[in-house]
């Protein structure tokens, strides 16, 4: 029952902050306006999908912020100057990713230290590679994350894709259901002949397909790069896995969710920018919005339970 | 090898498995052969799970070998604690244990497979296979694990290890279980049948081994037994059907008074009826109204004893002295700091008065097994000063010798002017009470005391509005 309903909370809050984005600025309300709006969603939905996959085996990614920011450099330096390195590079980071998964499995270590550690280790090879903000962005990036698409904005495009394709990887393939089940159960997902290992390897993996696909987002649509550009993306994630209606343990997650959450968090911070609210307020406003969805939820399924 | 181990699903040869220096299994020789139904039975702690991990590959034996002559396919575990995923539907979970099911398309042939299974075992249930499992109830939670562990997943089930199936299952789908284990029998699969329900074991199985300390101390047919030579050699002193000597005394006044019952001072109040029909929820809302007062203080007026003991019972990471101290470290603490003299005190007098089968109290509490886990709970709730004790299934898949000690130990604290609630799913527990209360569709059917308090009445209470509708 309420897995049908973990949905609905998410669309509400998205509704009705539209709604009032709309009614403060109405010019908003146009192709042109919206893919203003939900421009940088694109890249914190993307990133907050990989977190919701680490979120989904019952970890926590703490570098995913900091890893962002470095496939942002390595895509707005290698990726456009030598583009074969730039994809060994990126292929690199992705199988790191794996490895630190089955290492978190194998030495049974904390995720959370693990990848507080890592966010370091990627916060320095990005100081290392682009000392300061720089770099460009390779072309087709740039034409892809700009083209305009009829009646349906780019933004909005992309977000439903990566919705729907996450969905179909998650919730609808026999790979995406096992992963659900390990963050459920682990010891029945073992008892049932599973390598552990190798699926926390993949969980792991897939998150860091989804981080290098938000750093190149990111900087087709900045155009350069900075070892800072995407720190705060650490926390965004989990807010918007958590805001779409994921659960930190037990393996409930959503990805159109978590898409819609990461719309969410961005268009707060625009609406928060409409109604003239000071920068200093902006991300105390921004919390407080979060803690009222999550209010909202918690006394849903408080309902639910007494039902 | 002999002609027997030849043609046996499974068979052990001199199995041993050490835990550092604990002897969990001390060299079994054991075989199964296909249309045999081994009832395996012994107290808690007797290696009856250490056994099963070693049949269905969970661990190596640390001596000795353990065979499949037809291969290891088609060997099945059904777990005492619930295993599956809650967070998965129920086709789900049937089809992470089938490697088969994958590619495009593999949802309606993983549906259509749990609901055959789960129609073969139990007819008339009601589990919809689109389910998230933390959705259904226990009991039916254990319906799909056993449908699961029946079902072909694309080859068919050889063995079926059972272990405690029906702990958490009432009296009709037992039954529906039973005639199931002995239609597939018939058929020509194994079934290894692990319960402490001996009239189940009695009714199902065709061979019986009882385990003693890791060891087999009888293996015979099943009708060679009875049901006291059975008691008997699991070597527990206790004997069943101690009931007629409760001396029923007086009670005080009622002490709570909530959700249509009612407890007086020093009386055992039982809670019935089949599992699932709101008693549990009902001791829940009772024992939280007790102590959710955030003014209270220290000292709550009820403590709870889990049977869900994973979910709401231990605390897995800690040493069993720490489990029991838990409740009275506001008591017993000085000035804010814990007192581990008294602490330990304590514990040590817990553990002889309760018998918890451990030399050192600072073990983990995972190092127990099932039944002596439950003895720490116990103590938990006994040790702290509250008069009203609120029982949650407590006896799941715990041994009839614990059982009986159990008993006497709430007799003597129900003498004392302790008051105590008990929910359960077995009539003969419930035959312990003072007084009965059966719930049916989550009201109160029937509220029995003294001798009124039989098993056809309950189940009479239990079962009427069903026939009328």
């Amino acid at each position: 029952m309420l897995a049908r309903y973990r949905i609905l909370l998410p669309v509400i809050s998205l509704a009705v902050l539209l709604c009032l984005t709309f009614w403060m600025q109405p010019r908003a309300m146009s192709y042109f306006g919206l893919n203003l709006l939900f421009n940088l969603a694109v890249p914190i939905a993307l990133a907050t999908i990989a977190q919701m996959i680490i979120i989904m085996v019952n970890d926590i990614d703490l570098s995913l912020g900091a890893f962002v920011s470095l496939v942002a450099c390595v895509t707005a330096t290698w990726l456009n100057d030598a583009p074969l390195i730039g994809v060994l590079v990126l292929m690199a980071l992705i199988l790191t990713y794996a490895a630190m998964g089955a290492v978190i499995h194998m030495l049974e270590l904390p995720a959370i230290v693990v990848t507080l550690g890592m966010s370091f280790v990627w916060g320095g090879l990005a100081l290392f590679l682009l000392p300061t903000p720089g770099g460009a962005s390779p072309a087709w990036i740039r034409t892809l994350m700009t083209i305009k698409p009829p009646f349906i904005p780019m933004a909005v495009l992309a977000a439903i894709i990566i919705a729907a394709l996450t969905h179909l990887l998650v919730i609808r393939s026999k790979l995406g259901t096992v992963l659900r089940g390990l963050g459920g159960n682990t010891r029945s997902i073992a008892r049932a002949g599973w390598n552990v290992t190798a699926l926390k390897a993949t969980a792991y993996g897939l998150s860091g397909l989804f981080g290098v696909l938000a750093g190149m987002a990111l900087v087709g649509l900045t155009t350069s790069a900075d070892a800072n550009i995407a720190l705060r993306y650490t926390l965004l994630s989990i807010a918007g896995v958590i805001l779409g209606g994921g659960e930190f343990t037990g393996g409930k997650v959503s990805p159109t969710g978590a898409v819609i959450g990461a719309l969410t968090l961005t268009l707060a911070a625009s609406f928060l920018s409409f109604l003239r609210l000071s920068p200093d307020w902006q991300i105390g406003a921004q919390g407080a919005i979060l803690i009222l969805v999550l209010t909202a939820r918690l006394l849903f399924s408080r309902k639910g339970a007494a039902t | 090898m002999t002609d027997l181990e030849r043609t046996a699903v499974v068979a052990l040869r001199d199995a041993a498995k050490h835990f550092g220096p604990v002897k969990a299994l001390n060299g079994v020789s054991l075989s199964v052969a296909p249309g045999e139904c081994l009832g395996l039975v012994g107290h808690n702690g007797a290696g009856k799970s250490t056994l099963v991990n070693l049949v269905n590959g969970s661990f190596a034996p640390s001596s000795g070998e353990v065979t499949f002559p037809g291969g290891p396919e088609g060997v099945r575990s059904v777990f005492q604690e619930l295993s599956l995923c809650p967070n998965l539907t129920v086709a789900e979970n049937l089809s992470i244990a089938h490697s088969g099911l994958k590619g495009r398309g593999w949802r309606r042939p993983a549906r259509a497979e749990i609901l055959a299974s789960l129609d073969t075992v139990f007819p008339d249930h009601d589990i919809d296979p689109d389910a998230e499992v933390d959705q259904l109830t226990i009991a039916e939670r254990q319906m799909v694990e056993i449908a699961i562990g029946f079902a072909p997943r694309g080859g068919s089930a050889k063995l079926v290890i059972l272990d405690e199936p029906t702990s958490s299952l009432d009296e009709g789908i037992a039954r529906q279980l039973l005639s199931h284990v002995r239609a597939f029998c018939a058929a020509g699969g194994a079934v290894i049948f692990i319960s402490h329900m001996l009239g189940e074991v009695f009714a199902v199985a065709s061979r019986i081994v009882v385990l003693k300390d890791g060891k087999v101390v009888a293996d015979r047919p099943a009708q060679d037994f009875s049901r006291q030579g059975l008691v008997d050699a699991m070597g527990h002193v206790a004997a069943e059907g101690t009931q007629s000597t409760i001396t029923r005394i007086a009670h005080g006044e009622v002490v709570i008074r909530a959700e249509g019952l009612e407890a007086r001072r020093g009386e055992v109040v039982g809670l019935s009826g089949l599992a699932g029909h709101g008693q549990a929820a009902a001791l829940a809302r009772l024992y939280l109204a007790q102590t959710s007062d955030w003014r209270a203080g220290r000292g709550a007026r009820a403590v709870f004893v889990a049977g869900d003991r994973p979910r709401d019972g231990v605390l897995p990471l800690w040493s069993i002295l720490r489990n029991i101290s838990i409740s009275v470290l506001g008591r017993d603490g000085k000035g804010g700091f814990v007192n581990t003299a008294a602490e330990r005190s304590l514990a040590e007098e817990w553990k002889q008065r309760i018998g918890i089968r451990t030399n050192d109290l600072t073990n983990p509490i995972l190092s127990l097994s099932g039944g002596n886990q439950q003895k720490v709970l116990f103590a938990r709730a006994l040790a702290s000063d509250a008069e009203i004790i609120v029982m949650d299934d407590p006896m799941r898949g715990v041994d009839v010798g614990t059982k009986q000690d159990v008993y006497a130990i709430i007799r003597a604290e129900a003498a004392k002017g302790r008051t105590f609630l008990w929910y359960s799913t077995e009539t003969e527990e419930v035959c312990q009470c003072d007084r009965v209360f059966v719930f049916r569709d989550s009201q109160i059917s029937a509220e029995l005391t003294g001798d009124q308090i039989t098993e056809d009445r309950i189940l009479e209470a239990s079962f009427e509005m069903m026939e009328a509708s």
